[in-house]
């Protein structure tokens, strides 16, 4: 089994998120990136099938040279090979044009995506990928088997779950559950040593016109303070609650 | 050309998250000059919609869209996009309408906003406010294809009366092939689900053990609420995943959000900041969650939720 893992890099959690060149582009300056979490969950399963059933990883990321340590990242945890799309992400469909190319021309079964980015928050280049490449798909994914050719998937819905049976080639939108957070892991010394031997192709991008534009950003406004209600005057938290903020 | 919104419905009934896209496609309708064509899928009684603005709805009745399938859904509400000449589509922004958007989006060579707070800041060049970096910032985005596919944050645009004539007309679309076959539904039937309630009650590792979640379960009975947990409460197994809300569990924007005994991790505030009313109640004054409430009890939770409990009983009786 080919598994491609797509690979979004992207600000640390902890990032304080700043805009500049009058509030159009994000302020990368001092900013760590690390691999989207919701990616994250799928390499770890995609290591799973690499190392149960035999599967052949490669990592994908549509980015700059500035995106390889999150690739060489991914190489450490265990992907076997690796590819960078020599373009800027520009919109969801761009990257999704770009990675559907790969995916045909590559002949993958599987291909992981995380359900969004935690960056853009766009949720939408998993779905695109499957309908540009008429492959199944399934969003929100938080179990995965594969026996063969046919798959067994686990799917969040609001207020439960749903189980589809599918078959290769699919496309997956992981997100925690897929695996479980303990199961995450961190790259050793011999993974980082052995990452630097791995094959990191660089491929040039195909013409694409993105559909959409990011034109500005704006920060929220700042919070007002928070109303401390003292614990033992509790009638006043439900007379805020009802008179004031008219939630209750 | 109309603008299209899909209306989802829950056993044949339309959820309140369809008048919330309904009002916001009138919106945006009066802003073209142009009226609403609501699409249903095994919605029983529509009537409601012409309440918040639609003209027309589409009722599509067939039980080979019984349960729910992306693609297909896609391909039904192309097909009504298709009929009506729509070059605005609207959904929400469920599980399901997340799902099927990214392959309506390829069907409709539409450009795709998601996460959208507010009608369109102008239309041409059509730009809409959307939330980005998990709610750290606001994104001025651009579509611009002749058709533009809009998923709409729940609990951003609220509901707008707007009373409106409605026509009705049943469409019966082709049905797709989908490659995805439905084995097993796991849903609790009863229970309030955080996508869908006003109040969410959420709980954090202060709460000791999970023996302990009884007067948060109550707390969220009394207030008609789905509760929720923090991720630590959720990896160490004192509450099941499908309460895990923050950055890589579930998102919440309900009306009113109290966090029992959470401290107020970053990843935590991002999944929950879309809420607009924040409650704490946490024995550490320094817990980061005091800087995003509204409102904060510094207090035992053993001792401040059960009496909270009491006096909400105690007012609800009186309403």
């Amino acid at each position: 089994m080919k598994i491609l893992v797509c690979i979004s890099h992207v600000p640390d959690t902890t990032s304080k998120i700043n805009f500049t060149d009058d509030n159009t582009k994000f302020d990368t300056n001092g900013v760590q990136f690390v691999i989207n979490p919701n990616d994250e969950f799928g390499l770890t399963r995609a290591m799973w099938f690499k190392e149960k059933q035999g599967a052949e990883v490669t990592v994908i990321n549509v980015g700059g040279a500035e995106t390889e340590p999150t690739l060489r990242k991914a190489l450490a945890i265990g992907a076997d090979a690796a590819i960078r799309i020599n373009t800027p992400a520009t919109d969801g469909f761009s990257v999704a044009k770009q990675l559907a190319k790969v995916v045909k021309d590559g002949g993958y079964d599987l291909i992981i995506a995380g359900r969004e980015s935690i960056d853009y928050n766009g949720g939408m280049v998993p779905g695109m990928i499957a309908g540009l490449t008429n492959s199944n798909f399934v969003n929100n994914c938080i179990g995965l088997e594969v026996d063969g050719n046919s798959a067994k998937v686990m799917r969040e819905i609001d207020g439960g779950k749903e189980t589809v049976s599918t078959s290769l080639p699919l496309i997956i939108g992981g997100q925690k559950g897929i695996v479980e957070e303990s199961d995450l892991r961190i790259p050793n010394m011999r993974g980082i040593m052995m990452a630097r031997q791995k094959p990191l192709t660089v491929l040039e991008p195909i013409d694409v016109a993105p559909e959409t534009a990011s034109v500005k950003f704006e920060k929220p406004a700042q919070k007002g303070a928070v109303k401390l209600v003292s614990p033992d005057n509790l009638d006043e938290l439900i007379s805020l609650l009802h008179n004031e903020a008219k939630v209750i | 050309m109309s603008v299209l919104v899909y209306t989802e419905s829950d056993q044949g009934r339309l959820k309140k998250t369809a008048f919330e896209v309904a009002s916001y496609a009138k919106a945006v309708a009066d802003q073209l000059g142009t009226t609403v064509t609501a699409i249903t899928i095994n919605a029983n009684d529509t009537s409601e919609l012409g309440t918040y603005g639609v003209s027309k709805v589409l009722k599509v009745s067939n039980t080979a869209l019984e349960p729910f399938n992306a693609k297909i859904y896609a391909s039904v509400i192309q097909q009504a996009a298709k009929k009506e000449g729509a070059k605005v589509v609207v959904v929400s922004s469920s599980v399901n309408s997340k799902y099927l958007a990214p392959l309506l989006s390829i069907d409709l060579n539409a450009g795709f906003a998601t996460n959208v707070l507010e009608a369109p800041i102008s239309t041409s060049p059509f730009v809409v406010k959307r939330t980005a970096f998990t709610n750290k910032a606001y994104e001025m985005f651009q579509i611009n294809t002749d058709v533009k596919l809009l998923g709409i944050s729940k609990n951003s645009f609220g509901l707008k009366e707007n009373k409106t004539s409605l026509t009705s007309e049943d469409f019966s679309p082709s049905i797709p092939d989908s490659g995805i076959h439905v084995e097993s539904v796991d849903k609790a039937s009863n229970k309030v689900t955080i996508a869908d309630a006003e109040t969410v009650v959420s709980a954090g590792r202060g709460l000791k053990g999970p023996e302990n979640w009884g007067m948060v379960e109550e707390l969220a009975d009394v207030l008609g609420a789905a509760t929720a947990c923090s991720k630590p409460v959720s990896d160490l197994g004192w509450r099941p995943h499908s309460e895990h809300v923050g950055q890589t569990g579930k998102p919440v924007a309900s009306n009113l959000y109290i966090a029992i005994g959470i401290s107020g991790a970053i990843q935590h505030l991002a999944g929950i900041n879309a809420s607009k009313v924040k409650v704490v109640i946490n024995t550490d004054a320094e817990a980061p969650f005091f800087k995003a409430a509204d409102y904060g009890v510094v207090g035992d939770a053993f001792i401040v939720v059960p009496q909270l409990i009491e006096k909400l009983k105690a007012f609800k009786a009186q309403q």
